[in-house]
């Protein structure tokens, strides 16, 4: 289990400088803010077409302090493998980390096979998706990410009709040493699971998943941002936990959710979002048996 | 502005390599139609004088409020997202509307 963090912990250089071309209370942001301040200046990262390509900037600057590659779409864990074995062959991979940071659509549905081959082969790096849940860059369409009712402009009128892909569940059966799920509302707990997955080096990729609520694409106020991410693992539709060399473990916010009666009802965190607008009642009971069918398996594996 | 703490020696690489620079993408302050403005008679950090809260530093998307006391706002860049009002536990952060000059010339 990661240690808990404190505020004055944190490096308070930032990675980012200010004056970036994202929307105003972008939680990717934010998760990415802390992502560098946990890695620290020798990092490299890998991006693929995503909001990550836009906060990196136009031709001439970019407001990122750290050596970044822009990749396309399926490449982008294949490309942070060929960073990985050129630092290998010039002797720096002991110091250097290697990020991929990928969206959910270079992580679940473009990137999967890239992200499987250097799964498989265990490259040295930490792969990180930042879920807002659909291709927000590109105006809002359907990903494998997306969850079960949200409508977005590419799903029936009345929401989509699967639900989101477990690809937490997808990179263990690749047998990752770790492996965790973060949300962009906790930073410290984000920090602290970056500094880990950074201590675990050489023990092949990393896997994070941190869920960043998207104002504009889940349609909810500015203000809201981090209410809203705090909403989705209080309320138990986002569960924070770790999996160390196959051990599970909760994370603090998390631990209590364990039992039904701490979960805080669904409805408030489907309220403010209006992608959920027109959720029928068997649609709301639909998302609330996808809660607790995920905290059963949970329950199945971890020692309260 | 090119950040003085970067040497530019690989400069001499052929490829599309950008720079680091403060305000990538222009003044984003002129995007804000709300302005956050701090009371510091009602923020803990000033009152105690220790640094025991922090949470507008921890919260910003954008990292423009210091982790300093009292902490300010660089309003040059701030995008007036207002998350810092919201998540104060103290209500010392008030949003007040955005007056005078026009963003935008017409």
């Amino acid at each position: 289990m990661v240690k808990s963090v404190k505020i004055m912990d944190i490096p308070e250089e930032e990675m980012i400088l200010p004056g970036t071309r994202l929307c105003p209370s972008c939680a990717p942001q934010l998760a990415y803010r802390f992502i560098l301040k946990a890695l620290g200046p020798k990092t490299i990262v890998a991006v693929p077409a995503s909001c990550m390509t836009v906060v990196h900037g136009m031709q001439g600057a970019t407001p990122v302090k750290v050596p970044v590659l822009n990749t396309t779409f399926e490449t982008v864990a294949a490309s942070a493998s060929g960073i990985v074995a050129s630092l290998k062959n010039l002797g720096k991979d002991k110091e250097v980390t290697v990020l991929a940071i990928a969206g959910d659509g270079g992580t679940v549905d473009i990137g999967i096979q890239g992200l499987s081959g250097a799964a498989e082969r265990h490259t040295d790096m930490i792969f990180c998706c930042y879920d807002n849940e659909a291709y927000m860059n590109t105006g809002i369409q359907r990903s494998g990410s997306t969850p079960f009712g949200a409508i977005t402009t590419t799903t029936p009128i009345d929401g989509k009709l699967e639900h989101k892909k477990n690809m937490a569940m997808i990179m263990e059966a690749h047998g990752l040493s770790y492996i965790a799920t973060a949300c962009a509302s906790y930073p410290l707990d984000l920090y602290a699971k970056f500094v880990k997955a950074k201590e675990m080096k050489g023990e092949g990729l990393r896997y994070i998943h941190v869920l960043a609520p998207c104002p504009p694409g889940w349609g909810f106020d500015n203000k809201l941002a981090i209410e809203i991410g705090r909403l989705a693992v209080k309320t138990g539709f986002w569960p924070m936990f770790e999996i160390i060399r196959g051990k599970m473990e909760l994370s603090k916010e998390s631990r209590r959710l364990i039992d039904p009666t701490k979960r805080k009802p669904l409805e408030e965190y489907l309220q403010p979002q209006r992608r959920f607008r027109k959720l029928s009642p068997e649609q709301k009971q639909e998302l609330e048996n996808y809660v607790a069918d995920t905290w059963n398996t949970i329950a199945k594996r971890v020692d309260v | 502005m090119e950040d003085k703490n970067y040497p530019q020696a690989h400069k001499k690489i052929l490829a599309s390599i950008q720079y680091p620079q403060i305000g990538e993408a222009g003044k984003t302050g002129t995007w804000r139609t709300m302005r956050p403005l701090i009371h510091e008679d009602k923020c803990i950090v000033v009152k105690t004088g220790t640094h025991n809260c922090h949470l507008c530093w921890l919260y910003c998307p954008e990292g423009v409020v210091s982790r300093t006391i009292p902490p300010t706002i660089d309003y040059d860049y701030c995008k007036g997202c207002g998350i810092c009002a919201q998540e104060c536990p103290h209500n010392a952060i008030e949003r007040l509307e955005e007056g005078g000059a026009k963003a935008c010339p017409a």
